[in-house]
């Protein structure tokens, strides 16, 4: 009985993602290599590609994170050679270290502007193009107007948007599909032996759209993501509540 | 193609010019003068002035003790092969090819021009009374050869038009003067009594030549036209160009930009058929007050879409400023690349950085914000960090080695290291805290010295010990230190970037 109950809702759970316009993987469709339970935190369980993902981070050290895991992304969407726009007003991200990431960094233009408009601009420019894998957009503040025209974009072009977003003190709502925040952990080498390890982070997923927020602790080793622990989604949502 | 060049004798040159400049001294005579040999020569003699016996060539002292009033001007020198050049420029809008024939005229090669004028004779009428409108006093003459046309201009009393091939029977009556002859030889010829040129042209070649030398011969062929005679363009001549005569004068955006769809439309319609693409383009418009318009654009890839030349040029023409109009427009491109069409079409889809829609993309946004705000990094050997990275020259570079990963760099790298305050108790180990814009970092982890060393050949300085840091929230840092472990003294020691 109970589980008859949980495929209705399941069912229709999946009819209504079918109305709002999120179509059910096509079978045989894998994900993003690693993002594992992530994943499932999206509707349908799958990454949203052709839609803009924003990130939260006020210190550099939060940015280069945030640029470490973004990069993590960009080299399953860029695996089929497409190109990825990097539009920033004052860039440090620094193209050998991408190769770790599995990025080819010559395949990034960096778009260096003065003005935050411009970059605004050229983002929405290059979100409507679609030959391109991905656009990285790095600005200071965001307005719900700003997004919704850039989410307008992505829905023609089907062009995955990533919006670092540097100041946080008035968070106001986008229309963007989710709202990351990565912050950087201690890393750990096998067998407590001395020295840095590899790059690891706590992935927040604070707003996402139809789907289940929650918090992983994530590595970058060998070329893809590994998770560390299960996710704690719960205590985190609590945490929102409390919060919101 | 038969051949018709126009020359253009501009008879008073520099004092028009003056004239044009003060009105005043239109009924006055006046002369331009230089010092020779420490005399004052007359270069250049007003009508006036030529009424009453002063030529140039004169000593300005003379010519004062012949008209008394007489007002005496500085030589500019180099002045009238300027004139030359802005008259050239001028001019463009009769023929593309013109080249300055100093000191006092201009040749223009009009073949295929003059039935935009309505035939040989309006072109004439219309290119010497504009030139007259403008207070210039000037004879034209048009020929099959630039020689003939030359002598007619200065010397010919019937007609300027020439018709093609009558350019022997117009030369025979006049004077040697008309075939552009050195001073000694015409000279000679007229100590001999030949004053016109009937009187020596049958005479044999030989005889000329031992006579009056190799100069004659050569002059006479070309005028004749059995030597060909080559002219300078002042513009060099581009084989994609396109121009567009206004009836009207243009001063509104709608007309440039109508103006700019058909020149576009021509151009690429012929690139397509040559199997060409543009990758830059200019567009000039010549104003109605002498003054020149131009815009630029370039593109990332060979192309021949007028709909996204079109784009880039929106962009550009608030720059075109149209004054009191612009008559005339010209599109060329001067750099063309071959493009396979069969290829685009096939790869439209194709996703990375041969995509023709990046390509475009990064044309507006170069149109917009300028080619400098788009960057595009290859891998270059050099272990500094600053360096390791060469900015890429067009979007098809390819990388020429492998970019490194043996080493750890930094996600963020900071554009210049910023000085940190460390505790560092032990030579050449990593610090065990830093203090960053105030903030303490105990370090936990760290990885390193690597030495970095200064490229001598390129800079001089200290050598880097880099180390890879991680402290307890677990941000991880990339510092290093300048030079050698200075002991009590104290090191000066820098943060350079952040790791993921």
């Amino acid at each position: 009985m109970v589980d008859a109950k949980k495929d209705i809702i399941s069912q229709l759970q999946k009819d209504i993602l079918l109305w709002e316009g999120f179509k059910p993987p096509p079978p045989g469709a894998s994900g993003l290599a690693g993002l594992g339970p992530v994943e499932a935190a999206f509707p349908n369980g799958v990454f949203p590609t052709g839609a803009v993902h924003e990130f939260l981070s006020t210190e550099p050290e939060h940015a280069a994170a945030a640029g470490g895991f973004i990069n993590g992304l960009l080299s399953a969407l860029m695996q089929q050679g497409g190109a990825c726009l990097w539009i920033s007003q004052s860039r440090t991200l620094f193209p050998p270290a991408l190769k770790v990431f599995g990025v080819e960094p010559d395949k990034i233009i960096f778009i260096d502007l003065k003005k935050e408009k411009d970059v605004l601009w050229a983002t929405e420019e290059a979100l409507k193009c679609e030959g391109l894998a991905a656009v990285v957009a790095e600005v200071r503040e965001i307005s719900f107007t700003e997004s919704r025209r850039l989410q307008l974009a992505v829905e023609q072009s089907r062009v995955t948007g990533f919006i670092l977003r540097g100041v946080t003190r008035k968070l106001s709502t986008t229309a963007c599909v989710a709202r990351w925040k990565i912050t950087p952990l201690p890393s750990e080498l096998e067998g407590n032996m001395p020295g840095v390890g590899h790059p690891r982070w706590n992935v927040e997923l604070l707003k996402v759209r139809n789907g289940s927020p929650g918090v992983w602790k994530m590595e970058w080793a060998a070329g893809q993501f590994n998770m560390i622990a299960e996710p704690v989604a719960e205590e985190m949502l609590h945490e929102e509540r409390w919060a919101g | 193609m038969q051949k018709r060049f126009v020359t253009i004798w501009f008879r008073h040159l520099l004092t028009d010019w003056m004239t044009i400049r003060q009105p005043d001294l239109k009924d006055i005579p006046f002369v331009f003068a230089a010092p020779h040999h420490g005399r004052l020569i007359i270069t250049a003699a007003n009508t006036p002035a030529e009424a009453q016996g002063i030529t140039a060539g004169m000593v300005a002292a003379d010519a004062k003790a012949i008209v008394p009033g007489l007002k005496v001007i500085d030589d500019i020198p180099g002045q009238n092969l300027k004139l030359l050049k802005a008259l050239g420029l001028w001019c463009i809008r009769y023929s593309p090819i013109i080249a300055v024939d100093p000191p006092d005229g201009l040749i223009m090669d009009v073949s295929g021009c003059t039935h935009l004028w309505g035939g040989e004779r309006g072109y004439i009428k219309e290119v010497v009374n504009r030139l007259r409108g403008k207070g210039y006093d000037v004879r034209a003459a048009i020929a099959d050869t630039i020689g003939t046309a030359w002598a007619i201009a200065r010397f010919g009393q019937v007609t300027p038009v020439i018709e093609p091939g009558g350019h022997t029977n117009a030369l025979l009556p006049l004077p040697p003067a008309g075939l552009r002859l050195e001073p000694v030889v015409l000279e000679r010829l007229h100590k001999l009594g030949l004053i016109t040129i009937r009187s020596f042209i049958s005479m044999p070649r030989s005889v000329l030549r031992r006579r009056f030398g190799e100069g004659l011969l050569l002059r006479l062929a070309q005028a004749l036209g059995q030597e060909d005679e080559v002219i300078i363009p002042l513009l060099p001549v581009q084989p994609y160009e396109e121009r567009l005569p206004c009836l009207e004068p243009i001063c509104t955006k709608v007309g440039i930009e109508i103006a700019i769809q058909r020149l576009l439309e021509t151009l690429c319609k012929r690139l397509q058929q040559e199997g060409k693409g543009l990758r830059t383009a200019v567009l000039k418009g010549y104003r109605v007050d002498g003054k020149l318009e131009q815009v630029q654009i370039g593109t990332n890839r060979a192309t021949y879409n007028s709909g996204h030349l079109f784009k880039l040029f929106e962009l550009q023409i608030a720059k075109i400023e149209p004054a009191l109009g612009i008559e005339l427009f010209t599109l060329t491109a001067p750099k063309v690349e071959d493009v396979s069409p069969l290829q685009e079409a096939l790869w439209a889809g194709k996703p990375g950085l041969d995509d023709l829609g990046v390509a475009e993309l990064l044309d507006r946004l170069a149109g917009k914000i300028g080619p400098g705000a788009i960057h595009r990094y290859l891998p270059d050997e050099h272990y500094w960090p600053e360096r390791s990275v060469k900015v890429a020259g067009s979007i098809r570079e390819r990388p020429s080695v492998d970019w490194r990963t043996d080493r750890p760099r930094p996600v963020q790298l900071l554009n210049r290291p910023e000085p940190i305050e460390v505790s560092a108790p032990i030579p050449d180990y990593p610090p065990m805290l830093f203090i960053y814009k105030g903030k303490r970092h105990q370090i936990k982890k760290a990885d390193g010295p690597e030495r970095i060393e200064r490229e001598w050949w390129l800079d001089a300085g200290q050598h880097r010990d880099y180390y890879n840091v991680e402290d307890e929230e677990g941000q991880r840092y990339w510092l290093f230190r300048s030079g050698h472990y200075a002991g009590s003294q104290g090191n000066q020691w820098f943060i350079h970037g952040f790791f993921a």
